[in-house]
């Protein structure tokens, strides 16, 4: 018996939608099979997973806290995306945005300014976008591939965080722990749902569903952008400067991620430490590609991954499975993904025997 | 019977590609020493039938006899081995090598360099095909490299030539030395499959021809007899409509002023642009006849602004300095421009009819305050496919959807739909059915009628003929001052357009 790839005649619409369910189901699949290999009960591994989570106020609460920043980055990966213009580096703009408005709330924090707390949103989406300017300047200057520079200025931007908390800003009354001081009350991020971490960074991730949709959907910006990256040529002839769309895309998606680093820093944390992200930035951009690239899409792909992330804290603590564990199916998640999404160009054919026979002969030959 | 068998026959040939049937039970005889035409419009499975007949690909059903035995062709090795030679429309020469190397990497020859170079020019000698082993490729003209391909074909002492659209790269001198060729090779017995939609040239070559509409055997016929509408309408099904120039109006102003341009290409083996002047006028269509790569792009990407020329008023739009403006300006001074690629150039593959349409009309008003009007640009793109009868399944339809000549119906119909009061047009029917290709015409035609001025960039010499009031040369970055269409003729052009040779041997030769 043998099947052949071939290509449709026409991209399969239904599957563009079903791969990521697909690629769900598939990743469900194999964590049974990983759980039962590491000798746990998998029914009550997935319980622990998808279902335990969900079931206080606390634990959606939770699933928000986690889905808010993966939400942001993931969409302003998803501009870049479009326009074939790669931000692999949001974790980078998260904790250079995060160090920004982190920095003007220790400055400025405990005088109940009224400008306290949109001075330091505004000085996390400046960090952000800055700290992505680096590589759209790289690239429209000198070439240099976007890939390449937005993740390596990531390590720098991580770097910086560990210089800043264990040197100049470090905390004198931390018994020397690597930290800053806690911020001011008037520095934090107000709650949303009164006894959880929920904030109303929450909100601003919520509102960037509609605008992003409007942005790609419905404006001339997003058609601009849209052109770049699918037909280069197409762009020059209708006048669609690449470097301007380079210079749209990294931007908003720098400032996104920087917003999203200063709502987590001054949402629960309160502080800046070595670590403030499990990997966020890097997560939004399989959490991108699973939403389809298209806002609304990416806020479903956003709990999901967020769920992951809360069930894989759960799998530590009431099964003692290590921290791996989450980005085993993460990894899990984006290769099944990328494998239906085979399907969405190609269909399997069933060759006759004659035929296979051929093409056996052929392969020889 | 004592007659010979036929060299080649093709009974109930089929193919199907996934979900189409490119081959549908064709039949094809070819005569020993015949030169055969093979007609058909873009999609009526010229190729495929080609592809089975060189070992490209393998039908589904029908028989092939060569010289009465039935074979299979495996693949092109078997087909050269059985006497098969072809020369693609698009070369494959390594452009670093010189031309013996690459005949000999060609052949897999196992013998000598110096052996082979003997062999090239005894058969170059023989058939007139002016050749020089010792050159190297990138120097060679398009007609020179057509020439190595050939010569290459030759060696191996071919039954059966196929020549894929081979005067298109060609002036009119260079196809009629190519037809001598094929005389030639036909006298000596060796059969010919001459694949091409110039009409005036299947009657002046073949002595027979089969023709295809949409992958099946529309009928055979003797072009030496059957007239040039005879044919055109076996390849369409259908009677062919008639394009018809409108009154001329009187000359107008200067719309499009070229002055003095020179410019260098931007890309390794471009063409320098040298002292371009030029001037087109409200209501007029001019023609710049050349064969590709003599500075066509470049001249196209400098009035058109997707580059900008040194001096700003080396390119004047409706009277204003525009060599300095980018696309977009000059569209907002009426400039409309017709782009020689269809997908991924004149218009976006996966993007429906709608964002093609906005594609270049967005600076007339189908923006505001950021936002795409979308109900204006919904109507844009229903009035193009009313007006211009493209075959869609609806403003939604996605770009890779439409066949080449529906999706160039749809470009012509965007740019000229904004009014403009300059039309920059490059190969606008080229590889478009008959049917487009006069509706095309005809378009441009009445815009000018309309008032606007339009230039056309063209390899189609009959078209320039047809629709232009002056016919001017583009050669080797040159362009001969404009003649008036009647005052000029195609032998002329033809001199004009093969000026690119005698310059680049004078620039070559010290």
């Amino acid at each position: 018996m043998a099947y052949r790839l071939e290509a449709r005649a026409r991209p399969a619409q239904a599957m563009v939608w079903l791969s990521p369910v697909l690629a769900a189901v598939l990743s469900v699949i194999g964590i049974t099979i990983l759980f039962a290999v590491l000798g746990r009960n998998p029914v009550q591994a997935l319980q622990v997973l998808f279902i335990a989570p969900l079931e206080t106020l606390d634990g959606l609460a939770e699933l928000g806290l986690k889905a808010t920043p993966l939400l942001l980055c993931a969409i302003g990966i998803a501009i870049g995306c479009r326009a074939e213009v790669w931000n692999i580096g949001a974790e980078g703009q998260f904790t250079v945005g995060a160090i920004a408005g982190g920095g003007v709330a220790l400055a400025f924090g405990g005088n109940d300014y009224w400008w306290m707390q949109p001075a330091m949103l505004l000085a996390g989406v400046l960090g952000g976008m800055a700290w992505a300017a680096i590589p759209a300047l790289l690239k429209t200057r000198f070439n240099a591939h976007e890939i390449l520079t937005t993740l390596m200025l990531t390590y720098v931007a991580i770097q910086l965080l560990g210089y800043v908390v264990h040197g100049p800003w470090k905390d004198p009354q931390g018994y020397s722990f690597p930290q800053t001081k806690q911020f001011a009350a008037d520095a934090m991020l107000p709650m949303l749902i009164e006894d959880t971490r929920l904030h109303v960074g929450a909100l601003f991730a919520l509102a960037s569903v509609p605008l992003g949709a409007l942005l790609l959907g419905r404006s001339m910006m997003g058609f601009r952008i849209r052109t770049v990256g699918a037909a280069p040529a197409a762009a020059r002839y209708a006048g669609f400067s690449r470097n301007g769309v380079v210079w749209v895309c990294l931007p908003i998606s720098g400032g996104m991620a920087g917003l999203a680093g200063i709502c987590e820093v001054a949402g629960p944390d309160g502080q800046l430490t070595p670590v403030i992200s499990p990997g966020y930035g890097f997560a939004a951009i399989i959490v991108a590609f699973l939403g389809r690239l298209n806002p609304f899409g990416i806020l479903f792909a956003s709990l999901l991954m967020a769920l992951l992330y809360l069930g894989g804290e759960g799998l530590q603590l009431t099964m003692q499975l290590p921290i791996a564990v989450t980005g085993t199916i993460q990894g899990m998640l984006l290769f099944f993904l990328l494998a239906a999404d085979v399907f969405i160009n190609y269909r399997v054919r069933k060759l006759p025997p004659r035929a296979a026979a051929a093409s056996g002969a052929a392969t020889h030959a | 019977m004592a007659s010979p068998p036929p060299r080649l026959r093709l009974t109930g040939i089929v193919k199907r590609y996934a979900s189409t049937l490119a081959n549908d039970g064709v039949n094809l005889t070819v005569g020993p020493g015949e030169i055969h035409a093979l007609l058909g419009e873009n999609g009526a499975g010229k190729s495929t039938l080609v592809k089975i007949i060189y070992g490209v690909a393998r039908p589904d059903a029908g028989t092939i006899e060569w010289e009465g035995q039935p074979v299979t062709i495996a693949d092109p090795n078997a087909a050269r081995r059985l006497g098969v030679g072809m020369v693609f429309q698009h070369f494959s020469l390594f452009e670093s090598l010189t031309v013996a190397e690459n005949i000999a990497l060609g052949l897999g020859a196992t013998g000598s360099i110096a052996e082979l170079t003997a062999r090239i020019q005894d058969v170059s000698r023989r058939y007139g095909l002016a050749v020089e082993p010792g050159r190297h490729v990138h120097h060679l003209s398009v007609g020179e490299r057509q020439r190595v391909e050939i010569v290459r074909c030759l060696l191996q002492s071919p039954r059966l030539l196929i020549m894929d659209e081979p005067t298109s790269v060609l002036t009119p001198q260079e196809a009629e030395g190519l037809f001598g060729v094929l005389r030639r090779l036909s006298a000596e017995g060796c059969s010919v499959l001459y694949i091409s939609h110039k009409l005036e040239e299947i009657k002046a070559l073949c002595e027979n021809a089969t023709v295809l509409r949409g992958g099946r055997l529309a009928g055979g016929c003797d072009p030496r007899v059957a007239t040039e509408q005879q044919m055109a309408e076996m390849m369409i099904g259908g009677a062919l409509p008639v394009a018809h120039r409108p009154a001329p109006l009187r000359e107008g102003k200067p719309c499009l002023e070229v002055s003095k341009l020179t410019m260098e290409s931007d890309e390794p083996f471009g063409t320098t642009l040298r002292d371009i002047s030029l001037q087109l006028r409200d209501g007029q269509i001019i023609g710049i006849a050349g064969v590709a790569g003599n500075g066509q792009k470049e001249l196209l990407g400098a009035l058109a602004g997707e580059r900008r020329t040194p001096d700003a008023a080396a390119v004047k739009v409706c009277g204003t300095d525009a060599g300095h403006m980018g696309p977009t300006a000059r569209r907002k001074l009426g400039l409309s421009f017709i782009p020689e690629e269809r997908l991924g150039r004149g218009a976006v593959a996966e993007f429906p009819l709608t964002e093609n349409g906005l594609l270049t009309a967005y600076p007339h008003g189908f923006v505001r305050a950021g936002l795409i009007r979308t109900g204006a640009v919904q109507k844009y793109a229903a009035g193009i496919i009313k007006r211009f009868a493209v075959k869609a399944s609806g403003i939604d339809a996605r770009g890779s959807s439409l066949s080449g000549g529906n999706m160039q119906k749809f470009i012509v119909g965007r740019e000229i739909g904004t009014n403009p009061r300059v039309l920059l047009a490059a190969h606008p029917t080229w590889g478009v059915d008959i049917g487009a290709a006069i509706a095309i015409r005809q378009a441009l035609m009445d815009l000018a009628a309309a008032g606007s001025g339009v230039l056309v960039v063209s390899e189609d010499l009959a078209e320039l003929f047809e629709i232009c009031d002056f016919i001017a040369v583009l050669s080797g970055g040159r362009l001969s001052p404009p003649k008036p269409t009647r005052q000029t003729t195609v032998e002329e052009v033809g001199l004009l357009m093969g000026g690119r040779m005698a310059a680049q041997e004078m620039a070559h030769g010290v």
